[in-house]
């Protein structure tokens, strides 16, 4: 049973009070200039975006098969039990793959460090280890950001989709996409407005299976290739070998016969 | 040996310093202060160029040599040494602009440490790593004859089968393997370049890339020092070359054509413009030119059909790793002076020590150039150094 948060945007007041617990908790710099910046940074984990009245808030959404963890070379990245896809800096070499390869762009880089690390939400898994909920979950005046079973969420989410279906968009993001995420989205307005992938463009099969597709046949591969290779040599040179046996041969039989 | 400077010497020297001005700002100040990457552009030229175009430009080894010793086609013996000389430099410069490009460079050697199995990145580092190491071992020959040390060459000699077939398995796979790292972005990258077939495209790629890069060299160094390959290997190799493009290229027809991209190709956009780009200069240029049998023939025809078909390839490659990303982000990424300047600083070392060893190794067949001829006679009639010196300075350079 994994963890997850699920987020309400038609419940939230856009009072910011998730992003300064964050910061808070992840001991990242907060101030007035800090929050009135709209993009997630190296310093900013999570963002509450705000669109002709609404909000939106954007965070890692720690997907039950997360690309970040798939790609890395050193397994920097790794989905834990709980839910959280925690990273590990020491690992890190600093290739930038999970960048490229998250669909939502939620690893951010310290650009401007000498020895950077990449930075994002990790879902306090301290917290969540300890039974606790997350640092924004708890801060959240209005229960829009809500922590709990990912099962308990999904049928909470879907009960309010029917008790209130004009107040929502009849989707709830992050059930399915990328073969779901432990971050569940509801909104009234397009989750694409916010700067969301399209669900459709996603679609629902987890990412590392369009590599997990070509990596799988690697040690079939691997034996195969080297066994055609050898034999080509093999059969290519023995021609050679041949050759200059026949020729050998043909040699000494006109000796024999010249004698 | 003269140190006269010639335009490219000063070229040379005015980008090697830049590039070590620029080397600096990137270790003073960091990725941010040297290069245009951002959070929305985590990989710039330095992946796209540096290392995709990287390795594909260094394809030509694992060819030849499976050419000549895997298939046993003897008469193009002599394309070997200037192919794995190319091929050793290209994986090396590699390696040195992975020091630029990785935030952590000091840790590179956690690869070997912390394995992710199921990793792209991870199978393309060690076999860049092992297929470096075979590539010392085929490359080592021309070092260990001009000192004339017979035993290790011997040894060398005695395991090149084995280094051949490891080099053509390792080369399969990580050739293949930069396309793949692409896969697991089928939302991101542009449906142009974005295809389940993007491994057998980086492969195929490859190997034109491979042959038409030994046209290339062979006519870079015959202008240069006088050494290049004999005219009729070139021209078998341009024929090979233009076989493998018609393949490259149905192929990827096909593809567009599974793909029902066919009606967004002709309409024109941002990608499409870089995509006909890509196509004119890869294929449709190349193989027109050639189709016809004189310049299939002629040293200068196979030159520029060659370095044609090289940019297309590296149009390909900015592709897949730039302009197919750029749509997604929403903002254009053009890489700054300094970027610039270390991938031309990374190039310029290896065109540079590329005239060295041709110039200090046994890499060309024929060692008599019409330059080395002409040398000392010029100091000769200007210094009027007495004749023994020079029997002695000619020894010391073979």
């Amino acid at each position: 049973m994994s963890k997850a948060l699920l987020y309400d945007a038609t419940m939230c007041i856009g009072c910011k009070q998730c992003e300064v617990a964050c910061a808070q908790q992840n001991k990242l710099p907060y101030s007035d200039e800090i929050a009135a910046e709209s993009v997630q940074s190296e310093h900013k984990y999570t963002v509450v975006l705000t669109k002709q009245e609404k909000f939106m808030r954007r965070l890692c959404m720690h997907c039950e098969h997360p690309a970040c963890a798939s790609v890395c070379p050193v397994g920097a990245f790794h989905k834990t039990a709980e839910g959280p896809v925690v990273y590990d800096v020491w690992k890190c070499i600093g290739c930038r793959y999970c960048m490229v390869a998250c669909a939502f762009a939620q690893p951010k880089y310290e650009w401007q460090s000498l020895n950077p690390r990449v930075r994002k939400c990790i879902m306090c898994p301290d917290r969540v280890k300890a039974g606790q909920q997350t640092a924004c979950a708890e801060a959240c005046p209005t229960g829009a950001t809500k922590f709990g079973e990912r099962d308990d969420l999904i049928k909470e989410a879907q009960s309010r989709i029917q008790q209130n279906p004009s107040n929502y968009v009849p989707h709830i993001y992050g059930l399915t996409e990328v073969g779901g995420t432990n971050v569940l989205l509801l909104s009234s307005v397009s989750f694409e407005t916010f700067g969301y992938p399209k669900s459709q463009k996603l679609g629902d099969t987890p990412l590392p299976e369009y590599t997990g597709r070509v990596m799988s046949k690697i040690p079939d591969f691997i034996p195969l290739w080297s066994l055609v290779l050898g034999g080509v040599y093999w059969i290519t040179h023995r021609r050679e070998d041949v050759a200059a046996a026949e020729a050998e041969e043909k040699k000494l039989e006109n000796e024999d016969g010249a004698r | 040996m003269n140190f006269k400077p010639t335009l490219w010497k000063v070229v040379f020297v005015v980008i090697i310093c830049l590039g070590i001005y620029s080397a600096y700002v990137r270790y003073a100040h960091g990725l941010g202060a040297v290069s245009n990457m951002s959070d929305q552009f985590p990989w710039g030229i330095w992946i796209g160029f540096d290392v995709l175009c990287g390795v594909m430009l260094a394809a030509g080894g694992f060819i030849v040599t499976g050419a000549v010793h895997l298939l046993n086609i003897e008469r193009l013996h002599s394309v070997v040494r200037p192919t794995v000389l190319t091929a050793f430099l290209g994986y090396c410069l590699v390696i040195v602009g992975l020091f630029f490009d990785l935030g952590r460079p000091w840790f590179i050697w956690h690869q070997i440490f912390y394995r992710n199995p199921h990793s792209v990145m991870f199978e393309v580092g060690f076999c860049v790593m092992f297929y470096t190491t075979v590539l010392f071992f085929e490359f080592l020959p021309n070092v260990l004859e001009r000192f004339h040390l017979h035993t290790p060459l011997r040894w060398v000699k005695g395991i090149m089968a084995g280094l051949v077939v490891a080099g053509i398995l390792l080369s399969t796979l990580h050739q293949s393997s930069l396309g793949a790292l692409y896969l697991i972005m089928p939302s991101k990258l542009h449906p142009f370049w974005y295809t389940p077939a993007l491994p057998f495209f980086f492969f195929g790629s490859a190997v034109a890339v491979g042959l038409a890069m030994t046209i290339f060299e062979s006519s870079l160094s015959s202008r240069a020092f006088g050494r290049q390959l004999e005219l009729p290997v070139l021209i078998e190799l341009g024929g090979v070359l233009l076989v493998v493009l018609w393949v490259n290229a149905l192929l990827r027809v096909e593809d567009f054509f599974h793909r029902d991209q066919f009606a967004n190709i002709v309409k024109p956009s941002y990608e499409a413009y870089f995509l006909w780009l890509e196509l004119a200069l890869a294929f449709v240029i190349p193989i027109t030119l050639l189709s016809f049998k004189k310049v299939r023939r002629s040293p200068n025809g196979l030159y520029l059909a060659s370095v044609i078909c090289l940019l297309g390839f590296v149009t390909n490659r900015l592709n897949v790793s730039v302009t197919g990303f750029e749509t997604w982000v929403g903002h254009h990424y053009v890489p700054k002076l300094t970027e610039f300047m270390i991938t031309l600083a990374i190039i310029a070392t290896g065109f540079a020590l590329f005239g060295l060893a041709v110039k200090y190794l046994p890499i060309f067949p024929e060692v008599q150039s019409a330059e080395e001829v002409e040398a000392p006679v010029e100091v000769i009639a200007s210094n009027a150094i007495p004749a023994p010196v020079f029997v002695e300075v000619e020894n010391a350079g073979d």
